[in-house]
This record gives structure tokens, sequence and C-alpha cells, in this order.
């Protein structure tokens, strides 16, 4: 899309675009309001307007992704979205981003996006049980990438473990068109008895609408159109009063004392406070409740003096909450709160007008239609065009050697494929007691449910290959999916929902908008292909910078269950003589993966065409052999293909295995090639691997065993267990 | 056999060890504000970041009502078990000697890690014997344990250090490898490692319950 051109205006009446509004949209708010707003009504609109709270140029889009499910009980639009796992229990989900405050300062960033999940799930009424992350830095190799991986997963860490809830999983993937645009997303699960969901329509003339949690500062003013919605450039230090600094321990209070809340049926209905602070919040929960909201900011508690109005309604302080009460119900949501020692605050109530008037005292200060904050924002047609070449340079060359071993040991070493764990050893798993298997330990976290009556657990994966989706908009986000559902196939789980966090450039530049409609059409494709619905998500747009855009980078998170976390497979071998098969619905390729990366072959402009209907048939044939408890291990062959997969499988389990000959012909190719989410590496006794070879193709692949990864003909390769360990700490680097 | 587990403003893992403490004996949540243990015959300080251990860690949750109750009950020789941020609220309190300083290096550390029983004969570790090896996670930023030369010789000869991260794991730096030690008189007992988080299979190891189990089977005035 092209931008119109300016037309003259006086400076008064340019306010508007300092703030993110076109002269278009300023024209729009004018007729909607039949006036011209004023200062706060036009700094509320700016950031209902901006693309971080509108989606205007990714509605239109979000729209084709399948919501509906069997299990589905709350779908997009709400805070998270939930689907049914059994015995009364429900799962609330979300993932999303925090790009850009953690490109401008780390720690802070990354912190307050797992405290602004937290928040989105303990809005819908489920108690948090599990976090992931999911991050993207430019090269290990930049100094700059260093600092804000570590400063990220201090942050997520610091967050996370201080408000007693578990980092399960998560991934991260370096590469160098992130180096000016990290990405953070974080993503939050939640569990709730079904009658326990509560959702965040106002409703009840008269009813009270009540403030949680901390008091309000200026942190984070204007973050949403500052930061989320443009480009970053040069100088973006000076934005860093516009990140909120986090607080767990408020946070944890606010938490506990919601769920009591809910638990004692005293709200009406529970809203987080994120993106936009109050403007967001109150608009969204009177849209929802096709109602009007009064609110008084003279009665908002403050961090500071001197405070405008439009500060108080755009504010980002974190760890507060919006609610609506009966006003006969404000007695004992008082109690709670003390004991909690979480301020209450009654800022405002429901009228009827289906507006938000803001007062500051006895005096109106802003009056404006809900429908036109919350609905009424121009939608923008993005304007796709493929680009005529690759759009993104080739890597450089790091790799020359073509012998086996030392193209897996070069593969294992490089940060893409190295062990995780400096990572997950700063983040707290087990709290809340309810990880079956940890980070590493298999393909996907395994989180029981028992201890709430039920007697089945979940699963959970986060995943999704930038490069590859470079390479391929189509193909490499239906990968995207496929590869999460291949996780949780790893420990017999079922997808039942997924959320998705898309993280893409400018949408206003043909190239990307392309992207990003192609890869949500792939997207879509494959959810419907599974039969998974989205239950929800989040857009980050205008990650770009003077480096060009990032890689286009749909996030997926899944989340499925099993009925017997014991039988979760792990992702290590376990027993001496196991025989080891290599399944499923695997084409196998070297284009965009990561040997072609090592070896700055040039990204290729698609990637091979998928037989979905087979790929699910593999997955449901290894999903039943684990369920079935028959296999010692299933793992799925992702980066660095086959060998990788086998070497990651003698790590886990702490056992080495002898693989079979290849036709010597095109080794690389046979032992390295990539088909993400498409195969597995099992192994098992061999009646157990016959089975499975009835009903999805498999190759018998070698035998579990010794102290060494070795090819049958030794002379070929033979690595020691101690050397592939060796050769996958390279991040421990990183954390000095 | 009553176990009465304290709840303070930030604790993480109260839940976990009030669940931990209910496969071996009843258990019960103590709050913070309230100045009783309610007839608990053993008190538990459990995981997390009381008061969001802002200042120091465990610095302000030995002021909690709470705490006062249980300063009484450990003087009266009461059974007082503190884990991670329990530990370091009982240091605080000045019920268990020493210190717990950030880890060597300096990050928040989550590991399952190997522990060794050094001392047998307590009410915390009976049902173990000397030389026993536990897998036990830890996770923590401040579990270094400290205390001068001499007072560790002192705590050596008098049995207090109870358990021991095994030769080459050591998590944090702790000196002479302390994982937990107790108070001269045996009644107070801290670890760094979470033994709440190891007394299930299924979501890592049993070899934590053997704490609670000696508890359980012997009663608190024993």
């Amino acid at each position: 899309m092209t931008e119109r051109p300016r037309e003259e205006r006086s400076t008064a009446a340019t306010h508007h675009r300092e703030l993110g509004l076109t002269d278009a949209e300023y024209d729009g708010i004018v007729e909607k309001l039949g006036r011209e707003p004023n200062a706060l009504e036009l700094a509320v609109f700016s950031l209902m307007w901006s693309e971080h709270c509108a989606y205007k140029h990714s509605k239109k889009l979000l729209r084709s992704l399948p919501t509906e499910g069997t299990h589905l009980l709350m779908g997009p639009g709400e805070n998270a979205g939930a689907v049914d796992v059994g015995d009364g229990l429900a799962v609330a989900f979300k993932v999303e981003s925090h790009n850009h405050p953690s490109a401008v300062e780390p720690f802070q960033g990354a912190a307050t996006g797992v405290g602004g999940i937290l928040r989105d799930v303990f809005a819908v009424g489920a108690r948090p049980i599990a976090v992931l992350d999911s991050l993207r830095f430019g090269e290990l190799s930049s100094a700059r990438s260093r600092f804000l991986l570590d400063g990220a997963v201090a942050g997520i860490g610091h967050y996370g473990n201080s408000i007693g809830v578990p980092t399960v999983g998560g991934e991260v993937y370096f590469e160098g068109p992130y180096e000016h645009n990290c990405l953070v997303n974080a993503m939050c699960l939640g569990l709730a008895p079904h009658d326990r969901l509560i959702r965040s329509a106002a409703a009840g003339l008269g009813n009270l609408v009540v403030l949680l949690g901390a008091r309000t500062g200026r942190d984070g003013i204007g973050g949403a159109s500052v930061l989320a919605s443009a480009e970053l450039d040069e100088g973006d230090s000076s934005k860093r009063p516009t990140v909120q600094i986090g607080d767990p321990f408020e946070e944890k209070r606010v938490m506990e004392c919601c769920l009591e809340l809910l638990d004692r049926e005293v709200l009406i209905s529970l809203q987080d406070l994120g993106a936009a602070g109050l403007s967001s919040s109150a608009s969204e929960m009177a849209s929802k409740g096709e109602v009007g909201l009064d609110l008084d900011v003279s009665l908002v508690p403050r961090r500071e003096e001197g405070m405008e109005p439009f500060e108080v309604m755009i504010s980002e302080s974190q760890e507060r909450m919006l609610c609506v009460i009966a006003p006969e119900r404000m007695v004992e949501l008082e109690e709670i709160c003390d004991r909690w020692e979480v301020r209450a605050t009654a800022i405002g109530a429901v009228t009827d007008s289906r507006h938000l008037r803001v007062l500051d005292g006895g005096e109106v200060v802003g009056d404006m239609p809900v429908d036109a904050l919350v609905d009424e924002c121009p939608l923008y047609d993005l304007a796709p065009a493929a680009p005529a070449e690759q759009f993104y340079p080739a890597p450089p060359r790091l790799l020359e050697s073509e012998d086996p071993r030392d193209v897996l040991l070069a593969l294992l070493d490089s940060a893409n494929l190295s062990s995780r764990r400096p990572l997950f050893e700063q983040y707290d798993p087990l709290v809340g007691s309810r990880t079956v298997r940890r980070p590493q330990e298999a393909d996907a976290a395994v989180l029981h449910l028992r201890d709430d009556g039920g007697s089945g657990a979940i699963a959970v994966s986060i995943d999704g290959n930038g490069r590859r989706v470079a390479c391929d908009p189509y193909w490499g986000a239906v990968e995207a999916v496929l590869e999460c559902a291949a996780n949780l196939a790893c420990v017999g789980a079922e997808p039942l929902g997924l959320t998705n966090c898309l993280n893409f450039g400018n949408p206003e530049k043909p190239h990307v908008a392309w992207q990003l409609t192609v890869a949500v059409r792939g997207l879509g494709d494959a959810c419907r292909a599974l039969g998974v619905p989205v239950v929800g998500g989040n857009v980050s747009l205008y990650n770009e910078s003077g480096g060009g855009p990032i890689y286009p980078t749909p996030v997926v998170g899944m989340v499925g269950k099993l009925p017997d976390a014991a039988l979760a497979a792990p992702a290590g071998f376990a027993r001496e003589g196991d025989v080891i098969g290599f399944c499923g619905e695997f084409l196998a390729h070297l284009e965009g993966s990561e040997l072609a990366k090592l070896q700055g072959e040039p990204l290729p402009t698609e990637l091979p065409a998928r037989d979905l209907e087979k790929t699910r048939a593999a997955h449901e044939a290894v999903r039943d052999a684990v369920r079935a408890g028959e296999l010692s291990s299933a793992h799925d062959v992702a980066e660095g293909g086959l060998l990788v997969a086998i070497a990651e499988s003698c790590l886990a389990g702490g056992i080495g295995a002898t693989v079979d000959p290849w036709p010597d012909s095109n080794q690389l190719f046979w032992l390295f090639s990539e088909c993400p989410g498409g195969g597995f590496v099992v192994s098992g006794p061999r009646e157990a691997i016959d089975r499975l070879a009835e009903r999805t193709a498999l190759n018998v692949f070698g035998t579990v065993g010794g102290r060494t990864l070795r090819s049958a003909d030794a002379s070929v390769f033979e690595v020691s267990l101690e050397e592939l360990g060796a050769a996958t700490g390279s991040l421990a680097a990183a954390f000095p | 056999m009553r176990f009465g587990v304290v709840r303070f403003p930030g604790s993480c893992d109260e839940v976990d060890a009030l669940q931990a403490c209910r496969r071996f004996a009843d258990a019960e949540l103590l709050w913070h504000g309230d100045p009783e243990l309610r007839g608990a015959d053993a008190v538990v300080v459990p995981g997390g970041f009381s008061y969001g251990d802002y200042l120091r860690v465990g610095a302000i949750a030995r002021f909690s009502p709470v705490m006062e109750a249980v300063a009484k009950f450990a003087a009266a020789g009461g059974t007082v078990l503190g884990i991670c941020n329990g530990f370091q609220v009982l240091c605080e309190a000045g019920l268990l000697p020493g210190a717990l300083l950030p880890n060597s290096g300096r990050r928040f550390l989550a590991r399952q890690v190997d522990l060794e029983v050094v001392n047998a004969d307590t009410r915390f570790t009976h049902e173990a014997g000397v030389g026993d090896r536990l897998s036990i996670p830890v996770k923590h930023g401040a579990g270094r344990y400290y205390a001068p030369e001499e007072m560790l010789d002192e705590l050596d000869a008098h049995g207090q250090i109870i358990l021991r991260y095994a030769p080459g794991h050591n998590p944090n730096g702790s000196l002479r490898d302390i994982a937990g030690v107790s108070n001269r008189e045996g009644n107070v007992f801290g670890l760094m490692p979470h033994p709440e988080h190891a007394v299930d299979p299924l979501t890592g190891s049993r070899d934590g319950g053997l704490i609670f189990a000696s508890l359980a089977r012997e009663p608190a005035a024993a």
C-alpha cells in the first residue's frame, strides 16, 4: 500500500501523525465523533486504532483461519482461548509477542512479556500452569545478539520463576535478519474447571468497574503505537521509557487474588490491562458487553504526581486488572483484596450509553463511542506482490568439509542445533508439580492434570522456523504446524488447539504483505488438514530496521492431550538392542536446511509440496504406538536431519547407536535432509517397529547400544557420546 | 501427625510442599499473617520468593507474624523444615547458622542433582542411611551456603551438616558442598534442594520422600 500524499495542514492539526494516525484515519475519527477530538480522545484513538490493538492490516486475513473444533470452549476474541481436556477441565492458552520492548530493553521487555501473557490467562479464570517461549536473535557471533539473548533469558526466568509458574519448553533460533529485531514470544497455559472460565464482557447497568493491582505511572505510555506499530530505528534507546517495568511479586498477589475472587464468584467479568492500558481494557469490556462505561481518572491510584488524565488512560503500567462487579459484592471483594494486599479501587460504572466517558472528578474530559474505538478502525487490504527473486541474501559459507563426521559435529555445534540446556537451566521447570517431561527430555512438554480430578495429561509444543518461511511462506508455515503436531505425536498426544503469533515486517510493503498473506493461508490449510482450530493469538508487524525485515516468522503453539502421562515417550534412546526406525512421511531435501545454511547456499524460493493427509496419518501411527507403550523413544526429525536426530536421541538417553549403511552415492542428502514435521526416529523392540511399519512408511535404520554413534562400517564415522556432548555445548559460552 | 506449611505472599512451592506432606501425613497451609501454628506437629517453610525477595532473600519474611510463632515453636524444640527460600528465611531469622549467597555462577539454576546423606541420625533423615545418594532437584538464584571456617568446623563436629552435594554436583559454590544444615539442637533443618519435588517417579524421583517419611514416622516431640 502506498502512502497517500500528505495534504497541507496546520501544525495543530497534524499532531495525529506523530501518534501514528494517517490523515484519513484522523478524518474518520472526526466524522465518528462529529467534532474534532480533544487531546485525550486523540491519544486514546491513536492507540485503539494502532496496528497492535486494531489489527488493521491483518484482521481480514485472520478471519480465514479455522476457529471451530470439537474441543473448543473459547475461541479468538477473549483474553485467551480455551479447549476441553476432559473431566470437566479446560486448558486456556495463548502466545503473544513482546518483540520491540525486548529489542530496546531485553530484560524488562521479556519479563513483562511473560507478565502480560500470564495475565491474559488468569483473566479468563485459569490458573497458569506453564510458560513456553519462542526467541529469535541475530547470529551468536554478534555481541548485540548475545546481550539480547542474555537479557531476555534472564528476564523470562526472573518473572516466571518468581511468580511460581514453570517454564516447560521453548525454542530459540539465531539468524542474521533478526539482528536488529529480536523476537520474544511467550506462551502461557492455564487450567480451570469449565465453570470457572470467565469472559470479559461488561454487564449490568450501575455495576462497578474496579481497578485491581499496581498503581498507575507514566511507564509504557504509548507503547502500543510507538514501539509495537512502527519500525525500530537508530537511537531507539531513547524509547526506553516506553518499556514497562515488571514486578512479579505484585502480579503473584494479583493473580492469587483474582483466582480467589473467581472461585467465590464475586466477579461478573475480568480483563487484564495490557497494551494501551485502561483505554483498551475498558473499551473492550464495554464493546463485548454492548454497554457503555464511565471512568473517573481522578480515582485511579497514581505512582507519580501530576499525571494528566490522558496519561492515566494510556499508561501501560504492569500488574493491573479491571473487573466488573455488582455494588453489593464490593465489601467481599475488598476483604479478599485486603488479604492478598492487592489495591482495589472502584473507578467507574457500567452505563447504557455505549460510550466510553472519561471523567476527571466532575469534569468530562473525553467521550467516545465504544464501537468507534473497538470496531470501526479502518481495515486495510494488503497489496501483496511476490518478489521476483529471493528477497533474503545467502548466509555466509561456514562449512567446507563433506565428511559425514565433520558435518555432524559442525551441525551439533551450530547455534540453531546446540543444546538448549544453558537456557532451560535458568528457568524453574517444576513448580506446580505437574511436569512429567522436562525441557529436552521429550519432544513436547508433558504436564499431568490428575490433582484436579482428571486422569490424563496435556502436552504442549511451540515452533516456527522463520528461515523456511522465508524460503516459501506457504509450505514454511504449513511446516510450523506439522512440526508442532509431530512433537505432540512423539509423546502420544492428540492436538486440540493452536495459538499463533505472526511476526512479520512492515505489511505496507508488497513483499511483506505477500509473505503474510501466503503464510496465513498455509497456516489455515494445515490446521484444517489436521483438524486443529486456532483458539487465538497475536500479530506483531513492523519488525524491520535499517537492515530490512526479519524472516517472516509465524510461531505456532499447540496443545494436545494424552491419556497416560507415564507413557509419554522420551526423546532419548533407552535400551541396548532396541531397533531404530526412521518413519513417517519424509520428503528428503536439503534446500532450506541447516546444512544448506552452513554451506552458504542461497535460500530457495520454494519448498517441496507436502501430502497433509499422509502426514497426519503418520502422526497418528506414531501417536498410537506411543500410547500403547510400544516404543522406547520417539523423536521427530527436525533441523539437521536424520543423523542429527539420532545423535540427539543418543545424547538424551546417554546411550550410543549403530546406523545401517545408506546409498553412499549421496550420503549428505541421505543423512542431513530435512522435512519438518514429517519424519520420526523411533526405537523399540523389533516387533513394535514392525507393527508401526504396517501403518506408515518405515525404514529400519540401526540399533541402539554402545558408547558411540557409529556407522555399521565404523571407518565411515564413529563419534563418542562425550564428543557429541561437547559438540552441542556451544550455547554455554553465551552465558559466561 | 500434622504438617503446617507456611504461605507467605510470594511463596511459590507451598502447594507442592503441602501435597508432598499429604503423601505421608495430614497437612494444612498456615497464613503468614496469623501468629499461630494451629497445632501443627512440624512446620515447613517452603520455597518461593517471599515478599518478592527484592531486598535480600528471606530478609522480609522473618518479620512476619507467623515467623514469630515459628521461632517460639523452634525454641521449644518443635520441628521446622526450611526448603530453598524457607532455608534462606530460617537463616535470616537466626534459627539456622550461616547464610545463603548468590550462586557462584551468578544465575538462577534449575538442575536435578545428587546429594549424599551425611547424618542419618536426625528426625529429618532417619529413614535414610549415611552415604545414601538422593536425586533431588535444585532451583534457586542464591543457594551458595556460607559460614566462617570455624563455624563450618563446628557444624561438622556436631553433625549439623546433614546433606552434601555429591562430588561434581555442587551447583552453586556452597562451602564444603553443604546442601542442608540443622541447628545444634537438631530440630530445625534447612536445605536448598527441593524434596517436595522428588516424591513421585512420574515427575522426577521419589528420593525426597525420605525426608517427609522420616518426619511422619517420628513424632515431633521425640
